[in-house]
């Protein structure tokens, strides 16, 4: 009998590996890749010359006013922003109490970070933090009124400030109600689960423009005389119900791809309807569909926009309020102050979107190693 | 021997700089039945898959009927008119019936008319014994009754040459057998075919030769017989002793 | 049940309380109820009319041009959109890398920058920031582009138009025949035939015969700068321009996302199967890939048609004249009917919604996989 030894591979030709194979199998395999390469390098080219020109090469960097920024060839007016940037961030929140801001953002970023990794620990008591203590100490902080700190209307909160708020208050609302909601959706009694059904389609049906046009003009009219909310709160709840809709249609998704042996299984330990969901069911179907959980988040931020239609002064209104300063109006001043915000809008958008593919790849591999 | 319908001559392939298919030499004369085997991972379904390039090799010669696989076009479609192929996942349309799915080929490959391909598609369907199925969508039959309709899908392009890689791997034992009958009937009746299987009772009964592959290359060739029960080379008992014994 | 009845009875309370609240609040405001007002004069002009329209107008006259220019704004995004879309959503999938970042680029900027944010950037950065029509910017001297809008010639049709129309309509009845002729034929005895040469034959024929009778079928009206404004042409005014232009890019991102995912959703098994059958590239495209890519891509597609469709709501912020704007923006100012004009406008955008998902649910029902189990 003989015995084998496999042939030593061989390192493939060189004309199939290295720069040149890759850029020829890439970039150049047939003549119409060849030409789409050769479109698209120029577009590439040309986009990225105009990008850099404005944005480095014809911008002004440094100026107190318009004058900075009136060149003959002019591109960004970057002092602009710098000249505005705490109103970009605070609005009209007095100078003095903007530590007050800086502690809440802090402080949210500390309850944050360890609940977005998944490996540390702790979950339990840092979502207590999160969703108990937080909200109330940050409404104490910026709001003021108690403890020695003076108040801030909610009409002098602009910027950041405003858009955060209405985010992270619609994204904590959604959540719960959205779960309920869905869980109405699949009830067995049949109001209830009319009217999660008319609920949720009607917010779907319509833009949110017109739920905050009735927050803002029909919510008071709702209202006995003399009863008024705040107008930031009313855009809250017009924002709050109207992704719980959206949400619960993500959760739904989740509970439909629960098996049906897993309410069996539950009923057969005695369980009941509460405890199954909430041992059971919602752990996994909310882990199944955090992807779009975090969809609709990144739906909901750039939703909050649309508060500035009904008068209240998140960054984007901010922004465009001060295109009305005549000391910093040039012809390049929106364009700035447009490419400013949409930065700051796409790098939170961004991240959350790169998180929930992360989520997504570490929830695959953990299902596939357990 | 006759002139060998497959021609493969010092075949070398990379997938990137990982050498899958290392010096192949084999040649497959006409109504040949050969059975590949060999450990997972040791380039079976590669090199099958090089024989109508669904793979491209970068290095020497495959020919088939004569025609000469390189870059070209019109051996590419002469080729792949001529070689039919069953896969381990049965890769059937799920939006066509089954008689969709066997006619697909002679109406748009070969021109034929609409009513000779339904004829065609229902004899073939015949002779791998669903008839009856013809009308179904390929989800509601069964994974046995499901690689049926793909040999006789390959069949309807009345090939010279059938490649199987793996055709009863995904299948429930019961569902083997009635795969397997198909098969033996096919190879009774004189098709060439190249077959990726460890279905050592096929090998036994209808292979002329069986081949040994590891890393990438071919260990050991030799008649059935003699392959199970004197193999010439220590790796390929090794192979042997742990697939028979399962 | 108890607690059904518990639910019930509480929102019945509720409603009660809410419009006894609304009732005094109205009355205490001296606002009108009931839907009387739509007849009413109107009193205000509109920029963009698709019909008949003048300030002597009613409400609900207003409510018709609001929603007419919601419709054209929404279908015209949902073209290009689409088509846009299409194109990235193929270049994502491309092997050629290039092409396949470029496009990558695109979506990941477009769909995570807030659409109004890239509505009021159009507009307000760029369309209002082009120069006063006097030094407008010109292509060709036909076209304008000015802080007005933009200028375009105006096709005019001649009489002789009739006959080109019946040439037209001659050859695609024609190639239509062909076309269904050439099938049968296929179909029953397996001869193929090109039919491009008969139906090139018949459509020259023909418009050299209109081209005989009729001679130049349309005129063009060309726009010329007269004092501060532009005489002739048609006017695109730039909130359409703005509006259109930010609702496509943007949607066409999030289509492109569909489109890759569902072209990807067919397995690389599907392709392989049907080139080891023979088929050529495209035809296995037609037949193997796009059948089954559609059945996932068109339920989101629709989706975003509709999101189109809501987001175009977003006008208001630069005051194009869709229904929002003209309906729950300025008639509500004029008339304060807070209640009955929400309510109108929220029904008109449910019924646009329920009646997409209805088709949905019935196309999805008729496309289902036979027998698949997912
Ligand atoms: N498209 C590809 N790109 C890179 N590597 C590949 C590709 N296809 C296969 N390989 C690698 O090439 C080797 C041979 O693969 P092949 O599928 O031919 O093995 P096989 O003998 O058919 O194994 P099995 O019995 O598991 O089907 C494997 O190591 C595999 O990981
Ligand atoms: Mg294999």
């Amino acid at each position: 009998m003989s015995s084998w030894t496999p042939t030593a591979p061989r390192p493939a030709p060189s004309n199939t590996v290295g720069f040149v194979a890759w850029a020829r199998a890439n970039l150049f395999a047939t003549k119409l890749d060849t030409a789409l390469t050769l479109l698209a390098f120029t577009l590439v080219v040309y986009v990225v010359e105009a990008i850099f020109g404005w944005a480095i090469i014809d911008a002004s960097f440094t100026g107190d006013d318009r004058t900075a920024c009136l060149k003959e060839v002019q591109g960004a007016c970057w002092p602009f922003i710098e000249a505005k940037f705490g109103q970009f961030i605070y609005g009209r929140y007095p100078d003095a109490e903007r530590w007050r801001v800086d502690l809440v953002f802090l402080s949210g970023l500390i309850g944050l970070i360890p609940m977005l990794m998944p490996n540390v620990g702790f979950k339990r008591a840092n979502m207590i933090y999160l969703l108990g203590f937080y909200p109330i100490f940050a409404f104490i902080m910026l709001n003021g009124g108690m403890l020695g700190l003076a108040t801030v209307d909610t009409t002098d909160w602009g910027g950041l400030l405003v858009t955060l708020v209405v985010a992270i208050t619609g994204i904590v609302a959604s959540l719960p109600l959205g779960i309920l909601l869905a869980l109405g959706r699949r009830s067995d009694l049949p109001i209830v689960r009319a009217l999660c059904i008319g609920f949720i389609e009607i917010f779907r049906g319509v833009p949110l423009i017109t739920v905050l046009f009735m927050a803002s003009v029909m919510l008071p009219l709702f209202l006995p005389d003399g009863i008024n909310f705040d107008k930031l709160v009313r855009c809250l709840i017009g924002v709050a119900l109207f992704s719980s809709a959206y949400m619960a249609e993500v959760v739904r998704g989740g509970l439909q791809a629960i098996p049906k042996g897993q309410y069996e299984a539950a009923a057969a330990l005695g369980l009941g309807y509460w405890k199954t969901t909430h041992l059971i069911i919602l752990p996994q179907a909310l882990k199944l569909v955090i992807p779009g959980i975090v969809n609709t988040f990144i739906g909901l931020f750039k939703d909050t926009t649309l508060v500035l239609i009904v008068g209240l002064f998140d960054l984007l209104g901010i922004v465009q309020l001060h295109f009305t300063d005549a000391s910093w109006a040039t012809p390049e001043t929106h364009i700035t102050g447009y490419v400013f915000a949409g930065a700051v809008f796409w790098l939170f958008c961004f991240a959350m979107s790169r998180y929930s593919i992360f989520m997504e790849n570490h929830l695959s591999t953990d299902r596939t190693s357990s | 021997m006759s002139d060998p319908v497959i021609r493969i001559n010092k075949m070398n392939k990379w997938f990137g700089n990982f050498h899958v298919l290392r010096d192949i030499d084999l040649n497959v004369a006409a109504g040949e039945k050969t059975v590949i085997c060999g450990p997972s991972g040791s380039g079976k379904s590669t090199l099958i898959r090089c024989i109508n390039r669904l793979e491209a090799h970068q290095e020497g010669e495959i020919e088939v009927e004569g025609v000469t696989l390189d870059g070209s076009l019109k051996n590419l479609e002469e080729i792949r008119s001529n070689v039919g192929m069953v896969f381990q996942q049965f890769n059937l349309f799920p939006h066509m019936t089954v008689l969709e799915n066997c006619t697909l080929s002679p109406i748009w490959v070969q021109q034929k008319s609409q009513a000779e391909a339904e004829t065609l598609a229902r004899e073939l369907l015949e002779r791998v014994r669903i008839p009856d199925q013809a009308d179904k969508y390929p989800g509601q039959l069964s994974g046995g009754q499901q690689q049926r309709v793909a040999i006789a899908r390959a069949l309807c392009m009345n090939p010279r040459i059938m490649l199987f890689d793996e055709p009863t791997s995904a299948l429930d034992p019961e569902m083997i057998k009635e795969v397997l009958d198909v098969m033996v009937e096919l190879a009774n009746e004189g098709m060439t075919m190249l077959c990726v299987t460890h279905e050592m009772g096929f090998a036994r009964q209808v292979a002329d030769r069986v081949i040994f592959m590891d890393e990438g290359e071919i260990v050991e060739e030799n008649a059935p017989e003699a392959f199970f029960s004197n193999p010439e080379n220590e790796r390929t008992q090794l192979f042997l002793s742990q697939v028979l014994t399962h | 049940m108890l607690l059904q009845a518990l639910v019930l009875g509480a929102l019945v309370l509720a409603m009660v309380w809410l419009v006894a609240n609304v009732q005094s609040n109205l009355e205490r405001q001296n606002i009108n109820s009931g839907f009387g007002f739509l007849s009413e004069r109107a009193g205000f002009g509109i920029n963009q009319t698709l019909i008949e329209y003048s300030e002597d107008s009613s409400f609900a006259r207003v409510l018709t041009v609001g929603l007419l220019n919601t419709l054209l704004v929404s279908v015209l995004g949902i073209g290009l959109a689409t088509v846009l879309g299409f194109v990235l959503g193929v270049a994502r999938l491309s092997s050629n890398w290039l092409v396949n970042k470029t496009a990558m680029v695109y979506v990941e900027i477009f769909r995570n920058v807030p659409l109004l944010l890239q509505i009021m950037f159009w507009y307000f950065g760029v369309l209002r920031n082009l120069p006063s029509p006097r030094k407008a910017v010109s292509l060709g001297d036909a076209v304008f582009l000015s802080n007005r809008g933009i200028v375009v010639p105006a096709l005019e049709m001649t009489a002789a138009a009739w006959w080109y129309g019946a040439a037209l309509a001659v050859s695609t009845t024609a190639y239509f025949w062909l076309r269904r002729r050439a099938r049968l034929l296929r179909l029953a005895d397996g001869t193929a035939q090109s039919i491009w040469r008969p139906v090139s034959m018949i459509a020259m024929a023909s418009l050299a015969f209109a081209a005989l009778l009729g001679g130049v079928p349309f005129s063009f009206d060309i726009p010329a700068l007269k004092g501060f404004n532009f005489r002739g042409g048609i006017t695109v005014i730039p909130e359409f321009v703005a509006l259109l232009l930010a609702l496509s890019l943007y949607t066409a991102a999030f289509i492109a996302e569909i489109v890759r995912a569902g072209i990807q959703s067919v397995s690389k098994g599907q392709r392989e199967a049907a080139a080891a059958l023979g088929l050529p590239d495209n035809t296995a495209l037609r037949l193997v890939v796009i059948p089954q890519a559609l059945r996932v891509i068109i339920p989101p597609l629709t989706s975003q048609y509709l999101n189109l469709t809501k987001n175009s709501s977003l006008a208001v912020a630069i005051a194009y004249p869709d229904i929002v704007s003209v309906f729950a923006g300025t008639t509500l100012t004029q008339v304060g009917q807070a209640v009955e004009i929400i309510f109108i406008t929220m029904m008109i955008y449910l019924t646009l919604s329920l009646l997409t998902s209805f088709a949905m649910n019935r196309y999805n029902a008729r496309i289902a996989l036979v027998g698949q189990k997912s």
